[in-house]
């Protein structure tokens, strides 16, 4: 089977594929063979870490988008127990782009809510890549408020190229959906915590993307725009995509210096895809940490620290006055 | 002195000046409308609020013709004018985003897409914002943002109607995440001023496209749409790329809205401050002391 990759990976599953047929080789000479195998595999080494080390914010969005990293049902399935899936949004239709219900995080009853894309073409389909229409988000409010009826923590996974532009999306008031959502999210008095895991696309993304603690993948992105959508206003000709994911700082570490990010989780070379279960399990400890912490704050606090932390969010100067003024040099001394 | 440079000085010589920018246009001067090709004398066209006489196409307004428009006149008080933005990503793209605000302040006179303070409205008090798409397009970054959440604020304080015009394209995407959290600081802020009682009345301008449609503008008790506004969450280019299909021909105008229940009424600019006045009698809190 030929596995999927993009150009910068090209070089590197060429030659695990001349590896694979060496391996599959039963040939008389077996002392030969070996020899031969073990140079590729220590040229496949050398070549891993050469394409994966020092991966550009680009090649980062690819492996954001990659047909085979672990979905929000994934990790759904590796880190907690018991998940009772909620549907509907009660007034049109249950939207599978978004999947929400009851979960156990050990012993934590809690509510997971989450963006979802397929895993193959038909399920692409039926899940419209992970963007949702309006009903998508209404049916994550409603989860929204039975978390703060019943006091369970909400913890939400990030995983959309954005919400989906279409012509009934629009009829039935996508804008006022993610606004109302974002007006929900703001006052809700449990603790909501932010797990990107893939793509963070713009304000559907937002719309269950901020909380009181907010933890990325290495290779995930979050962005107000994406990168080709940038270039094709701002930049002309090739490469744009290349230029705008560096220059619209949307990858975790940039973020993290932006303070709009907390933790960010390791991810093995090449994508969470190579290891998923060590993934999940080092998200699992980030969850598990960031509600033992939140857990002890009472809930009007809760409501107020996450208002003080998104007043907060923005760089602006005043010359009268009480401004804040953010220490920029600290920043960007890079 | 870089132009750019003077022209602050100058305006932050006197800030707020509502009649600052006001040139006097002289007499015979005309311009073409683009809902009827008929061509109006520019004077005319002013006294009108910028509305065609003829055919009521709603010209452009700046947010500084808005707040005039909707506020007694010597009310407004102008509040954060010397906001401005930092460059946090050091954004370049076909120019660097300090030369964007730099053009964008000399074009409008404004440090940013948005005039934020008080006034009032036939003798009624209120808070009040206009956004100016002249300004990078009524981009939302950091300075819109937090002028927005200044102004809801204080409304939530000092319990104040809350009058917003919106009219943008967007959030700014040189400030990268940090405007599109923006979307979530105005609509927690929103979420405040909802629990204070005082009516929030919103006014959408064409256009108002993109995530900020999707925040502040769409929260209010009363949302209310000039004629023929652009009004929508996606561009239409994007929906016709992902669609493959030529979309409606009505679609996403303020009409579309109304029919399709997002909105609550298309009001006219040389109608819009009566029906407020009007709305805000119907709105005021009960057993509540001014
Ligand atoms: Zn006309």
């Amino acid at each position: 089977m030929r596995r999927f990759a993009y150009d910068f990976e090209k070089p590197l599953v060429e030659l695990e594929t001349k590896l694979d047929e060496l391996k599959q080789l039963e040939s008389a000479e077996k002392q030969d063979i070996a020899f031969q195998i073990k140079y590729l595999e220590e040229q496949i080494q050398k070549l891993r870490l050469r394409t994966y080390s020092k991966l550009t914010p680009w090649q980062k969005v690819q492996l954001a988008r990659h047909p085979d990293r672990p979905r929000t049902n994934d990790y759904i399935e590796a880190i907690f127990t018991d998940f009772i899936e909620l549907h509907g949004d009660r007034i049109y239709r249950d939207d599978p782009a978004i999947i929400g219900g009851f979960a156990r995080l050990g012993d934590t009853r809690a509510m997971v809510i989450g963006h979802q894309k397929g895993r193959n073409t038909k399920e692409n389909v039926l899940r419209n890549f992970g963007m949702p229409h309006p009903e998508g988000y209404r049916k994550a409010r409603r989860l929204m408020k039975l978390a703060s009826k019943f006091q369970l923590p909400l913890i939400t996974f990030v995983d959309t190229p954005g919400a989906y532009p279409g012509i009934e999306a629009e009829e039935r008031g996508q804008a006022v959906a993610i606004a109302e959502n974002l007006l929900e999210l703001s006052a809700l008095a449990v603790p909501v915590i932010v797990a990107v895991i893939g793509e963070g696309g713009s304000g559907g993304a937002l719309a269950i993307g901020f909380g009181d603690r907010m933890i990325m993948l290495e290779n995930a992105y979050y962005s107000v725009i994406t990168p080709e959508g940038c270039a094709s206003i701002l930049w002309d000709g090739e490469g744009g995509a290349d230029r705008a994911a560096e220059a619209l700082w949307l990858t975790a570490d940039k973020l993290f210096k932006l303070g709009i990010i907390d933790t960010i989780v390791k991810e093995p070379l090449g994508g969470a895809h190579h290891a998923p279960a060590l993934v999940a399990r080092d998200l699992k400890r980030e969850l598990e940490k960031s509600l033992k912490e939140l857990g002890r704050t009472d809930p009007a606090e809760l409501v107020e620290k996450r208002y003080l932390r998104l007043r907060d969010i923005g760089f602006y100067s005043q010359e009268s006055g009480v401004a804040k003024t953010l220490n920029l040099n600290a920043l960007t001394g890079e | 002195m870089p132009i750019g440079e003077w022209f602050n000085k100058q305006k932050k010589l006197a800030p707020g000046n509502p009649n600052l920018e006001k040139r006097a246009v002289p007499d015979g001067v005309w311009e073409k409308c683009k809902g009827c090709n008929e061509p109006i004398y520019t004077k005319e066209l002013e006294k009108n609020h910028k509305v065609c006489p003829k055919c009521d196409y709603h010209f452009p307004f700046s947010a500084q013709e808005r707040v005039n428009h909707l506020t007694d006149p010597g009310t407004f008080d102008e509040l954060w004018a010397d906001l401005s933005s930092e460059d946090p990503l050091h954004f370049i793209a076909n120019k660097t985003y300090v030369d964007s605000l730099d053009i964008a302040r000399d074009k409008t006179g404004l440090n940013d897409a948005v005039i934020c303070g008080t006034g009032q409205v036939n003798g009624r008090r209120v808070a009040v914002g206009a956004m100016d798409f002249g300004f990078i397009g009524g981009s939302m970054g950091s300075v819109v943002g937090e002028k927005i959440t200044r102004l809801i604020e204080l409304a939530t304080d000092d319990r104040l109607p809350l009058i917003i015009t919106s009219s943008s394209g967007g959030a700014r995407m040189q400030e990268g995440m940090v405007s599109l959290m923006q979307m979530a600081k105005t609509s927690a802020a929103a979420a405040r001023f909802n629990k204070s009682g005082m009516p929030y009345i919103s006014i959408l301008a064409h256009p108002t496209t993109g995530g900020v449609t999707a925040s502040f503008p769409s929260l209010a008790d009363i949302i209310i749409a000039e004629p023929n506004a652009l009004i929508g969450f996606a561009g239409q280019r994007v929906i016709e790329q992902t669609i493959k299909q030529k979309l409606p021909k009505n679609f996403q105008t303020a009409e579309f809205n109304l029919t399709h229940g997002m909105i609550d009424m298309i009001v006219s600019r040389l109608e819009m401050k009566h029906t407020i006045t009007r709305l805000l009698d119907y709105l005021e809190p009960r057993g509540v002391a001014q």
